[in-house]
């Protein structure tokens, strides 16, 4: 296995299945670390995605989304403030689909992404060097090296680390 | 500032009055800049705006950090580095089209670059500045 092992098959035994039937299992149901996930809400797309990656609402737990939707005029340090009636649609939404599986349910650091333990893990031979590249320039910008990050697709074998 | 500039500007003026505002749709650069004018009561000063957009003012970010100097190329966010389509309407057909959209966009960037909310004067002088960026 390469740096980053697969999102959406969760290791080995996905991708081994993948060899023997020649085919892609749907995930079981409890498994919602899946790429692509939800189709996401427009709203989300539209207000969101402007400054960063429309990230997967299955990443973090309902607790974190609704800390991050409460704070949005001190967003990381950026105001990202919305008007009541989508600030409203975008909560109920990201609550419908926040992350419930074992790995995403408890709160990372900050309510960051990139703090949570899988992250860590998953990224933990990419070096702090790396990290910094302008090309990259921060954890938080996914699709530097997951190409198409923006349609959920996390996937090891796409991974393209920038120069 | 050229004759049509202040007849729009004249225009929108004379229509503040009124309680006009642009479309929320389909306003146009020129329109939203006069709009913004009139409840300056006065007209925009592009050498201003310019200033405006890259000095920082006392903080860490100026407009340029993320827009770049000259912003008729794409610029990348300062903190997430994601990419940022060109924001000079000449540019880009899709910048200045919406009112609420620039009032959104202005409140929350004069917010981290200046740390306040920013006057209509200011508003019309970015606007202005913007508007005369030309391919």
């Amino acid at each position: 296995m390469s740096t980053i092992r697969t999102f959406a098959f969760g290791g080995r035994a996905g991708l081994a299945l993948i060899a023997l039937f020649g085919i892609a299992l749907p995930a079981s149901a409890d498994d919602d670390r899946n790429a692509p996930g939800p189709p996401l809400l427009p709203k989300y797309q539209q207000e969101c995605a402007s400054c960063h990656v429309a990230y997967p609402p299955g990443l973090l737990p309902a607790e974190s989304w609704r800390r991050l939707m409460a704070g949005l005029p001190r967003h990381f340090g950026v105001d990202a403030s919305l008007d009541a009636p989508t600030l409203g649609a975008i909560s109920a939404w990201l609550a419908a689909n926040a992350g419930t599986f074992k790995r995403v349910r408890e709160a990372p650091p900050e309510d960051r992404i990139t703090r949570s333990a899988w992250f860590v893990r998953k990224h933990d031979e990419v070096s702090a060097t790396v990290w910094k590249r302008p090309t990259v320039k921060s954890p938080a910008n996914c699709t530097a090296c997951h190409a198409q990050a923006d349609q959920g697709d996390f996937n090891e074998h796409r991974v393209r680390i920038p120069r | 500032m050229t004759c049509s500039d202040w007849i729009r500007y004249s225009m929108a003026a004379l229509l503040a009055g009124a309680a006009w505002l642009p479309p929320a749709h389909g306003a146009t650069a020129a329109e939203l800049e006069a709009a913004y004018a009139a409840e300056a009561g006065a007209p925009a000063n592009a050498a201003r705006g310019q200033a405006l957009f890259t000095t920082r003012h006392g903080r860490e970010w100026s407009c340029s950090s993320c827009h770049g100097a000259v912003p008729t190329q794409a610029g990348s966010h300062a903190a997430t580095g994601k990419a940022i389509a060109p924001l000079a309407p000449a540019f880009n057909a899709q910048r200045f089209v919406d009112a609420a959209k620039t009032e959104k966009w202005f409140r929350r960037n004069c917010n981290d670059v200046v740390g306040r909310e920013c006057s209509a004067a200011e508003k019309a002088d970015v606007l202005g500045w913007l508007r005369t960026l030309k391919p």
